[in-house]
Parts: structure tokens; C-alpha cells; sequence
């Protein structure tokens, strides 16, 4: 295996892997009109429930937040899939590597910083309303 | 092209050492470093939505979610983001088939639902900083407007975007360039709709269970 000479194995490797008719070399997938509708009709159906949820109190509320949270999770997933092509071929799998990184922080700032604050605000000193008045 | 065969320790293996830079077809990394920034980008809205969640509850005696919300307004808003993700993915569609025409028709129609949601975005602004729900409120109120303005100000340079590329194309056509600065264009505006997601579920849904 000797090395290549020059560009073309780099940017039209990935094409062929995924078997799309790329004339842009750019190693990412483009979606039909099928699919396109698709992801709006699921986004369309994905949003409208928990508007509908929350609009009308038909569960007690802790319930219905956990259903509206699970709900954007899909929303985020089909959207991910069907509008912003994700798959963990497209850069050769740079793209999703990228995205796996940022879960991570992602996930570590957000509980930590709503864990963090959350006890700080339960341990805090309690403070009378005088106290509270002084404060800068 | 530069590599050098070299002979090690009696064996004959040749170990290539590649010394020049390739000549690389211009763009040809432009897809991955611009899901860099959206990924960047991505958690400059995670801390946005942290400082949220931990000020969303410090209202200092002012209005809640419950007061200010109206979700109608919120519905109809994300209506039109939604209808605005689906007209960019038609414009792409028509760009893969080479149709200057009917990209460029897709694209407006995409500003115009874009241009929607900033109206009734500021509208509910408007109204809010109306009622004396203004950033200096409150610390919910700060954060409020810091995560929900941040969008609305991607959206914003968004759309500048999207005229500028109307404009080139209108001059050059859909040449290889335009091509890549549309599909850039396309995963920043899918982006921002997801990032929507994420506002209307823990802003706005999640605001009027408290």
C-alpha cells in the first residue's frame, strides 16, 4: 500500500460507502421528498401533543412534564435523522464523533449545573426579608 | 508526490512518509468544519439553557410563566418554524436537480415563514416588555430573554444568509460554491429548529406547568 497521490480517494471515499447519488462530493446524504415529508408529518404529530397535553390538563402535571420531555427527545431524534441527515457514516464518521462529544458536555454542564445550584439554594443560610433588602 | 522508502533493521520494509501537503478540492471540508460550529454552538445554548434552569424559578415578585405565556402565540410560532425546516428541505431537493427556478422559490418562501417567526417573536416581546416584564425584571426574566433573544438572533443572521445566497445564486447560478454555502445554510437552519424544540418543550410547555 503505497500512499495516494492527490485528493479524490478523500472526498469521494464516503460516497461510495453509502451508495447515494452525491454529485458534490461532499460525503453527506440528502433526503428524498418522502422522506422530508415524513419528518414533518412526525414533527407535526410530535409537537402537537404536548401542546394539546399541557393546553388541556388531561394528566396531572408532574405526568405530563415527563410526557412533554420525552416527546421533544424523539422530536430532537427524528429531526436529527430526517432534516439534518445524521448517520454514522456522513464525514466518515467525524459528524457523529463530534455529536457524541457534545452530548457529553452537554450532559455534564446541564445536571451538574442544575445539581450544583439546586443544593446550593437548599443549603443556603435562610435569610430574613431585612437581610434579603441589604443585599446588593 | 514525497516518500521516502527506507530500510529498516536488515528486513525490507518500507515504512512512506508523506511530506507534502495534498492538493485538496476547495470546500472539501467545509461540511465538517461548519457541524463543528453548529456544535459549538450547540452548547453555547446548553449554558443558555442551564442559567435558565437554575434562575427560571427567581421570579423576585414578579410575573411567572403562567401570568406571561400565551401558548397559541407559541404554537402558531413554532408552526411556522416547522413549515420553514420543510420549505428549506424542498429547496435542496430542487437544488440536488439542478432547478435555479424552483430553489430560488423554495428559499423565499422559506424567508417569508422565517421573517413570520421573528414578527410574532418581537410581538410577544413587545408585549411582554409592555406589561413591565422587562429583562430587568427578574433573574427568570433575564434568562428568559437571553436564551429565547439568542435565537431569535440566529434566525436573524439566518435569514441575512439566506437572502445573500438568493442574491448569489441569482448571479452565478448553482455553481459548486452556492451548492456548499446552501447546504451549510441548511444544517444552521434544521439546527435552529432543533434548538426550538428545546425552547418550546422546557420555556415555554414545561413554564406553564409550574
Amino acid at each position: 500500500m503505497t500512499t495516494q497521490d492527490g485528493a479524490p480517494a478523500h472526498s469521494h471515499g464516503q460516497d461510495v460507502a453509502h451508495g447515494h447519488d452525491d454529485r458534490h462530493g461532499d460525503g453527506a446524504s440528502h433526503g428524498t421528498y418522502g422522506s422530508y415529508l415524513l419528518g414533518f408529518g412526525l414533527s407535526v404529530v410530535l409537537t402537537a401533543i404536548p401542546f394539546w397535553l399541557v393546553m388541556t390538563h388531561v394528566l396531572p402535571n408532574q405526568a405530563t412534564g415527563y410526557v412533554i420531555m420525552a416527546f421533544a427527545a424523539i422530536q430532537i431524534i427524528v429531526h436529527m435523522i430526517l432534516f439534518l441527515h445524521m448517520d454514522n457514516k456522513s464525514e466518515g464518521g467525524w459528524n457523529m464523533m463530534a455529536l457524541v462529544f457534545t452530548l457529553v458536555v452537554l450532559i455534564i454542564t446541564l445536571s451538574g449545573s442544575l445539581w450544583v445550584m439546586y443544593n446550593m439554594n437548599t443549603n443556603m443560610m435562610p435569610m430574613s426579608v431585612e437581610d434579603m433588602r441589604q443585599m446588593p | 508526490m514525497s516518500a521516502n522508502s527506507m530500510t529498516a533493521g536488515g528486513e525490507n520494509l518500507d515504512v512512506f512518509y508523506d511530506l507534502d501537503e495534498h492538493e485538496h478540492p476547495e470546500g472539501y471540508s467545509t461540511m465538517l468544519g461548519f457541524w463543528m460550529y453548529l456544535m459549538s454552538d450547540c452548547l453555547i445554548f446548553a449554558m443558555l439553557f442551564a442559567t435558565y434552569g437554575v434562575l427560571g424559578h427567581s421570579y423576585a415578585g414578579g410575573p411567572g410563566p403562567r401570568q406571561l405565556f400565551e401558548l397559541p402565540l407559541v404554537a402558531l410560532n413554532t408552526a411556522m418554524l416547522l413549515f420553514s425546516s420543510i420549505t428549506y428541505g424542498f429547496a435542496m431537493l430542487a437544488m440536488n436537480q439542478n432547478k435555479v427556478a424552483q430553489t430560488q422559490i423554495w428559499l423565499f418562501v422559506t424567508a417569508l415563514f422565517g421573517a413570520a417567526f421573528l414578527t410574532i417573536e418581537l410581538t410577544e416581546f413587545a408585549s411582554l416588555i409592555h406589561e413591565g416584564a422587562t429583562p430587568q425584571r427578574s433573574a427568570f426574566l433575564s434568562s428568559f430573554f437571553t436564551l429565547v433573544g439568542t435565537h431569535g438572533l440566529h434566525v436573524t443572521f439566518g435569514l441575512v444568509w439566506l437572502f445573500t445566497l438568493m442574491v448569489q445564486i441569482g448571479r452565478k447560478g448553482l455553481i459548486q460554491a452556492n451548492r456548499r454555502r446552501l447546504m451549510c445554510l441548511s444544517l444552521f437552519w434544521h439546527f435552529l429548529d432543533v434548538i426550538w424544540i428545546g425552547v418550546f418543550t422546557f420555556v415555554y410547555l414545561m413554564g406553564m406547568l409550574r
